[in-house]
């Protein structure tokens, strides 16, 4: 009987006390491939939730010759929420969207200013706040000519309220 | 007849079918009573045994109750108005209009859906006021008082996500004011809008997002949170009855 091996379990290595036990080993694996596949998943869950392709108006857009607009107008176009304001120094592009929470405002010919209907703020026809809610006053996006003398309107580039197109 | 009634039932009992759903003898005695209770899926958060005092609760008590019943009733006039209701423009303008006035019954499914939506926010709130007025919220109860400030978040987020629906111009401006409040939120707000909205404004993407939230993940989310809430009243010792004063009050 001298011959019998002792069974030992876990099989101690070269180095037992630093060794990392199989059992540990798997979980630590197991728990580290799950949680790389849990993150990937929300990763591409993100990614499949941000639409790539946006059926929305087009941000810049071409809003005719400039003879269309007499000279202190304001024209509300629909379809864009924006108005263009002629003035006698130049053209001005200025939102129609309140930022206040996003309604799109009117312009009041009768009272010579722009108000939203959702919660009162009112603005002067250049954008500038008259009174509240809303914490600022309309933006200006971009207008310029195009080659063949069109207006052209860049809603992804704001301006100061100042720069007016000369035509 | 009652003699025949009853000896038909336990003809019944005797059946294999009867025997192989109901695994136990007739519920005769507290002992066989409870087990019914337990071995039941749908009873056996209901406690075995009620004190008598717990049965003699004011109106208010059914608050609770009454929530999950107007959930209920939403949760079946829903599916009922999801039969003729796409989540599209311009249909779903046009199938609103179409449960309104064309449809049979259409416009009592739909008014009911409606009320009972505002009713049950209402009902979650007076619940809530009742239990937080009562102490319904200290130990051993406090998880189960999270567990029903989340439903009251799924309940009005519920009622958010069904405005959009009708798609009609409150519909529209409500969500559009709703979601610019989204956006106000520092460093992720407007992310978390987009992500909403399936875009930068209130379009056809928003609805479908909106609807999916409406009729499949926020009822499931709430389906379990209640089961949960259900559950834990149970767990943590039954409802909150507190004795009454000199006056019977």
């Amino acid at each position: 009987m001298s011959d019998t091996k002792e069974a030992t379990f876990p099989p101690a290595g070269p180095s037992a006390s630093n060794d990392v036990r199989r059992r540990d080993f798997l979980n630590q694996v197991t728990v580290g491939a799950l949680g790389i596949a849990g993150l990937g998943t929300v990763a591409v869950t993100y990614q499949y939730f941000s639409p790539n392709v946006l059926f929305e108006p087009a941000t810049q857009f071409r809003a005719g010759t400039p003879d269309l607009y007499p000279i202190h107008s304001v024209t509300f176009l629909q379809d864009q929420q924006v108005y263009i304001v002629r003035m006698p120094e130049g053209f001005y592009a200025v939102s129609a969207v309140c930022t206040h929470l996003g309604c799109v405002t009117q312009w009041k010919e009768e009272a010579q200013m722009i108000a939203c209907p959702c919660h009162g703020s009112k603005f002067k026809s250049d954008g500038v706040k008259i009174e509240g809610p809303a914490p600022r006053p309309l933006p200006h996006f971009g207008i310029s000519l195009t080659p063949d003398g069109e207006l052209l309107v860049d809603k992804l580039q704001s301006v100061k309220n100042t720069q007016a197109l000369r035509v | 007849m009652a003699n025949n009634v009853t000896a038909l039932l336990e003809t019944l009992r005797e059946t294999k079918v009867w025997k192989s759903i109901f695994r136990r003898g007739p519920a005769n005695s507290n002992r066989t009573r409870s087990i019914a209770v337990f071995g039941n899926l749908f009873l056996h958060w209901m406690p075995v045994k009620v004190r008598e005092k717990a049965l003699h609760v004011r109106a208010s008590y059914y608050l609770g109750s009454i929530s999950f019943f107007l959930f209920l009733v939403l949760t079946v006039t829903g599916i009922l108005l999801m039969f003729y209701y796409h989540p599209a423009a311009p249909n779903a303008y046009r199938d609103m209009k179409d449960l309104q006035f064309v449809v049979s019954n259409g416009v009592f499914l739909r008014n009911l859906h409606r009320l009972a939506a505002h009713l049950m926010v209402f009902m979650v709130f007076a619940h809530m006021f009742h239990v937080f007025y009562r102490g319904g919220y200290k130990p051993p109860h406090q998880f189960n008082w999270v567990v029903g400030v989340v439903l009251l978040l799924v309940t009005l987020f519920l009622s958010y996500t069904g405005y959009l629906l009708p798609w009609d111009q409150l519909a529209f401006w409500a969500v559009t004011v709703g979601t610019n409040i989204i956006s106000a939120m520092p460093v992720i707000g407007d992310k978390v809008k987009f992500l909403l909205l399936g875009g930068h404004i209130v379009g056809e993407n928003a609805l479908l997002r909106f609807y999916v939230l409406h009729v499949v993940i926020l009822p499931l989310v709430a389906f379990v949170l209640i089961g949960i809430h259900f559950w834990r009243v149970q767990k943590d010792g039954g409802l909150t009855v507190k004795d009454r004063d000199s006056h019977g009050r």
